[in-house]
């Protein structure tokens, strides 16, 4: 599970206040880094659209942060730099073996071979 | 999809159907794969993404991850959803791009609002339609389905969702469940006289109503009727068996016609042959 795809992620637990089960939490066993094609456009594109804090706070738990600022700079659109740190971040660095968890309802949802298990038994739904 | 005959999903569950047996069709099955390609290839041409730019997108039911590589092949970021364990096996193995995740679509889309660009199904949405469990209802889960996938989409998105409706009672129930959520948009059905290649595509938007793309294999008639044609030729009417009205001029030449084949003497055919006569006569 790449980071882009934590950042867009919540819990869909019944009886999670609106917008309370985000960010997930992420307690990672394992984590791998890959190498992905920096694409600038998309990059650029995924900056606005990223929850910026969630991003830096669920990098630095796994400790790939890097120096990826707490604020996206302005005029990021044009800076390669800073885009290639932030690729490095969403795209480069995946989640293997872990635990993901529900700020507010405090449900886990284990993470293994890479894919998050977001099963839901049926009191949940 | 399995053998002809009954429909998959009256065998059980998606989760149990899909397993390692299946799965293992959707790599070496050449015909299977074809035709996956060439859904998710139509799938994405209907979402009518902006030429030239990256998009993220969902794929619900993405299996073994084929038409989530047609989107990479595309040059589109994505993320796919799937109940089998088996298939997302499958797809780890062919190492896709994608991030996946083990999801029950009708228990909702776990993302937040506008996190995606666009979407598409393949093959998946029809079983929401089956109660696998004593607990289903399917109008409740098709609801919390499409709802939470309208909130996940982008304002402007679209959905590409292709089924295997079972009969028109069912495609009724998916269209009225995605309309409740607050989707505007349509059927587009391809080839919808061929049993065979008869393809259903629901087309969601999120937002104001954009038209809908016409169906593949459909007469295009709109663009001739929306203009006059103007010929030299004058028409000329025949009744329903084809035969010339009767008194008319050309019942007139045809019988002349006929008679000089019949060898009989005729007179020539003039500018006054069949012409209308004074009142009078």
């Amino acid at each position: 599970m790449k980071l882009l795809t934590h950042n867009m992620l919540t819990s869909h637990v019944r009886g999670v206040r609106p917008g309370g089960g985000f960010p997930l939490r992420i307690k990672a066993t394992e984590v791998k880094v890959n190498n992905v094609d920096f694409n600038q456009e998309f990059t650029a594109r995924m900056v606005p659209k990223v929850e910026w804090g969630a991003l830096v706070e669920a990098a630095e738990s796994l400790g790939h942060r890097g120096d990826l600022p707490s604020e996206p700079i302005p005029d990021y659109e044009s800076n390669e730099d800073f885009l290639r740190k932030v690729h490095h971040v969403l795209m480069e660095v995946e989640v293997v073996e872990g635990m993901l968890k529900c700020p507010d309802t405090g449900r886990e949802f284990p993470i293994t071979k890479g894919i998050p298990n977001m099963l839901l038994s049926e009191e949940e739904t | 999809m399995a053998a002809s005959g009954k429909r998959p999903e009256h065998r059980g569950p998606p989760e149990l159907f899909y397993d390692e047996t299946e799965a293992r069709k959707y790599t070496h099955n050449s015909r299977m794969i074809e035709i996956q390609s060439q859904m998710s290839e139509r799938a994405v041409e209907l979402l009518g993404l902006p030429e030239d730019r990256p998009c993220f997108l969902l794929d619900v039911g993405c299996g073994s991850g084929l038409s989530g590589d047609y989107i990479s092949e595309e040059g589109h970021y994505w993320v796919g959803m799937d109940i089998s364990p088996a298939m997302l096996d499958v797809a780890i193995e062919r190492e896709v791009e994608g991030d996946l995740m083990l999801t029950d679509m009708g228990q909702g889309i776990p993302f937040r609002p506008g996190a995606f660009d666009g979407c598409i199904s393949i093959s998946a949405v029809q079983w929401l339609c089956n109660a696998d469990k004593k607990t289903h209802r399917p109008p409740k889960r098709l609801y919390r389905f499409f709802s939470t996938l309208y909130t996940a989409l982008a304002r402007g998105a679209r959905a590409v969702l292709q089924l295997y409706p079972e009969n028109s009672q069912q495609l009724e129930l998916i269209t009225t469940q995605a309309m409740k959520a607050g989707f505007t948009g349509g059927m587009v059905v391809d080839y919808p006289n061929s049993a065979k290649a008869k393809k259903f595509f629901l087309c969601l938007f999120v937002g104001p109503t954009a038209v809908l793309p016409k169906g593949l294999g459909t007469e295009c008639s709109d663009e001739e009727t929306a203009q006059a044609k103007f010929i030299r030729e004058r028409i000329r009417f025949k009744n329903a068996k084809g035969q010339s009205v009767k008194k008319s001029r050309d019942w007139v030449l045809e019988k002349k016609e006929r008679r000089r084949r019949q060898g009989k003497e005729v007179r020539a055919d003039t500018r006054y042959t069949g012409r209308k006569r004074r009142p009078h006569f």
